[in-house]
């Protein structure tokens, strides 16, 4: 058994588990308070890291302020298609919400082919490509960097939940939307926050794998395999988005390896993920971490 | 649902559920249907190659779109794998048939393998209902194409597996002209078994579990063999419709059928209507026709604004995402549902109730 690989492809794992459980949480966030599934979520993901190149490359801007104005238009962008796309559907079947969406994502991802263009774009040397050695492994500092920058809006997202007001209106709107609007809640601003963060830190996270890896149009799978990490942690719950995440990104490294080393089936890396994601849903549908939806009649 | 007036002549009363459950509701909407049949059967006299193969496709897809509007439509599950068992059908046929039956027969029997995958994988329905089974079939799509490009036993793998021309008693169907009159035939096979099921107790019990799931097993509808039987029949005619498919082209290879095709089949019977019979038949021929009209629009508009001519392909898939969409926000009930409008105000003209 090679165990350096073994190490090595976890914390691979760990790191890429980090960045699904980022965009699981954006996922989540808007499934909680609107009761939207997003399947354009890693659109989102993909347009977020394209603005923001284009700024550098294109505008000259340096990367920081960059970064902060394609935050700024993803929060525009959240806010206008909860507005234009989701607000005319509140109240419509599950059926009609998830199509939107899916529409939402073909419409998004042609726009972007046409003025991105088709292929993989390299950002300019943001960080120093080196490495460094944590306890005998050589971890790439974007690597680094990136699970940082993670930690980082985990930390923002509770900090915005637990403590400040928004944050607390927006969790009031999720567990019941007639009280939250009785005490003076605007609900039809917390859905168009909820998206706007939803696109905001959905744009970091396509803006850090952008630097870790590079741009391209084929990140948007990522959204996809938001899917089963949302399983497996529960759909409403944040927490369990982020376990989820890395359960999910650690996962498929380990059938990366098991395959790699012992199968050798090919391709297990990218289908592990949904056969899990069954097996979860027909054994305890609502995740670990989810509510469970009792019907009594 | 809307309120749509009743189409049926002043005067003219059901007093009977025999009268009531009849297939056709008018006498004219009978001769409409036969008519229609008859014209298509009469295309090929008229029509050259591109119209006949568009026709063929349309019923192609058509056939595969009714499936997923028993399952979808009459049912209310979603399902984002119909893509996938639609595939399933192409390779299921085109491997049988090379295993030495004829293409005729070749095709009913991959209808019922893939209705067998569809029941497997609509197992989980039976304690999953919406969003939650929107994702289980998710998953089943990317398993299926990780299957297809897998099993080369089966799909020839990579490279795709032939499949044979078909053949009536040694009478080749090797040409569109032909061919249509296979399609003509499993569309109105499959448009006259759905409307028919509508009619039946079985229907009658999915459309039950879609509307309200509880009164439905309240009133001793078993919901899992129902989520499960419509799932098979929904997969049936994916199959189907992916055998002729199959054998139209001649090849079948696994790249054809990804979670893109799984959506326009859901686009389909949304823009044509939910639970409409002849909604997924207006639903496939819109999706179809309707990149190629757009291409044709913006090769027009190109020789004005040449910067256009480069975004031709992007602009068909921009197109059917914005169909989606302006549909669901200002159409939700589908083509059928407008059908219906004109009608009934061409019926009421001048007044407008």
């Amino acid at each position: 058994m090679n165990t350096s690989l073994l190490i090595q492809l976890l914390v691979n794992g760990v790191i890429v588990g980090m960045l699904y459980g980022i965009v699981a949480m954006c996922f989540v966030l808007i499934y909680k308070s609107t009761q939207v599934v997003n399947f354009a979520q890693g659109e989102f993901v993909v347009l977020g890291a394209w603005v923001c190149l284009a700024l550098v490359v294109n505008m000259g801007l340096p990367f920081w302020l960059a970064f902060l104005f394609s935050l700024v238009f993803m929060m525009l962008f959240g806010v206008l298609v909860q507005v234009i796309l989701l607000r005319p559907l509140v109240g419509e079947p599950v059926i009609s919400v998830i199509m939107a969406t899916i529409g939402l994502s073909i419409f998004m991802q042609a726009t972007m082919n046409w003025i991105f263009g088709n292929n993989a774009v390299r950002f300019p040397q943001v960080f120093d490509q080196g490495t460094v050695s944590i306890a005998g492994l050589n971890v790439e500092t974007a690597y680094l960097m990136s699970f940082v920058l993670s930690l980082v809006v985990m930390g923002l997202f509770f900090w915005f939940f637990q403590y400040s007001r928004w944050g607390l209106a927006m969790r009031a709107t999720a567990w019941n939307q007639q009280i939250a609007q009785s005490l003076g809640i605007s609900v039809g601003r917390v859905f168009a926050m909820a998206w706007a963060i939803s696109a905001v830190v959905s744009g970091i996270a396509g803006v850090v794998i952008g630097l870790v890896s590079a741009v391209s149009n084929s990140l948007a799978i990522i959204g996809i395999k938001v899917f089963p990490a949302v399983i497996v942690g529960g759909l409403d719950s944040i927490v369990g988005a982020i376990i989820g995440g890395l359960t999910i990104g650690i996962l498929e490294n380990l059938a990366e390896f098991v395959d790699g080393q012992y199968l050798h089936v090919g391709n297990m890396y990218s289908v592990a993920p949904f056969y899990v994601l069954l097996i979860i849903l027909m054994i305890k549908p609502y995740g670990l971490f989810g509510t469970p939806d009792i019907e009594r009649v | 649902m809307a309120h749509v007036p009743n189409p049926r002549p002043t005067g003219d009363f059901r007093s009977t559920y025999a009268a009531d459950r009849t297939l056709f509701r008018t006498r004219n909407e009978t001769m409409a249907v036969l008519a229609g049949v008859v014209l298509v059967a009469l295309c090929p006299l008229v029509f050259g190659g591109y119209v006949l193969s568009q026709l063929i496709l349309i019923g192609i897809y058509g056939i595969a779109a009714l499936g997923l509007n028993v399952l979808t439509g009459m049912t209310g599950q979603i399902s984002l794998g119909h893509g996938a068992f639609f595939g399933f059908g192409a390779f299921a046929s085109a491997w049988i048939s090379g295993n030495g039956i004829p293409v005729l027969i070749a095709i009913p029997l991959a209808g019922l393998m893939t209705m067998a995958v569809g029941m497997i994988f609509g197992i989980p329905a039976a304690r999953l209902k919406g969003l939650y089974l929107a994702i289980a079939t998710l998953a089943s799509q990317y398993i299926l194409q990780d299957f297809f490009a897998r099993a080369d036993w089966f799909t020839g793998g990579t490279y795709g597996s032939l499949a044979e021309t078909a053949s009536f008693f040694g009478f080749q169907l090797n040409s569109d002209a032909r061919y249509l009159y296979l399609v003509l035939f499993w569309v109105v096979v499959a448009f006259v078994a759905v409307a028919n099921l509508a009619r039946t107790r079985d229907g009658r019990a999915l459309v039950a579990v879609r509307d309200h799931y509880l009164s439905a097993e309240i009133m001793g509808i078993n919901l899992t063999r129902y989520r499960i039987l419509s799932f098979g029949i929904s997969s049936f005619f994916a199959g189907i419709g992916g055998a002729l498919y199959g054998h139209y082209l001649g090849f079948v290879s696994a790249e054809g059928f990804t979670i893109i095709l799984s959506i326009e089949f859901l686009a389909m019977i949304i823009i044509g209507g939910l639970g409409s019979v002849s909604g997924s038949l207006l639903g496939a021929a819109f999706i179809l026709l309707l990149p190629q009209a757009m291409e044709i629009f913006a090769n027009g508009v190109a020789t004005v604004v040449p910067a256009i001519a480069q975004g031709t392909a992007y602009i068909k898939q921009m197109s059917v995402g914005a169909a989606i969409i302006l549909f669901l926000v200002l159409e939700p009930e589908g083509l059928v549902h407008r059908w219906r409008m004109m009608r009934a105000s061409w019926k009421l003209f001048p007044f407008s109730h």
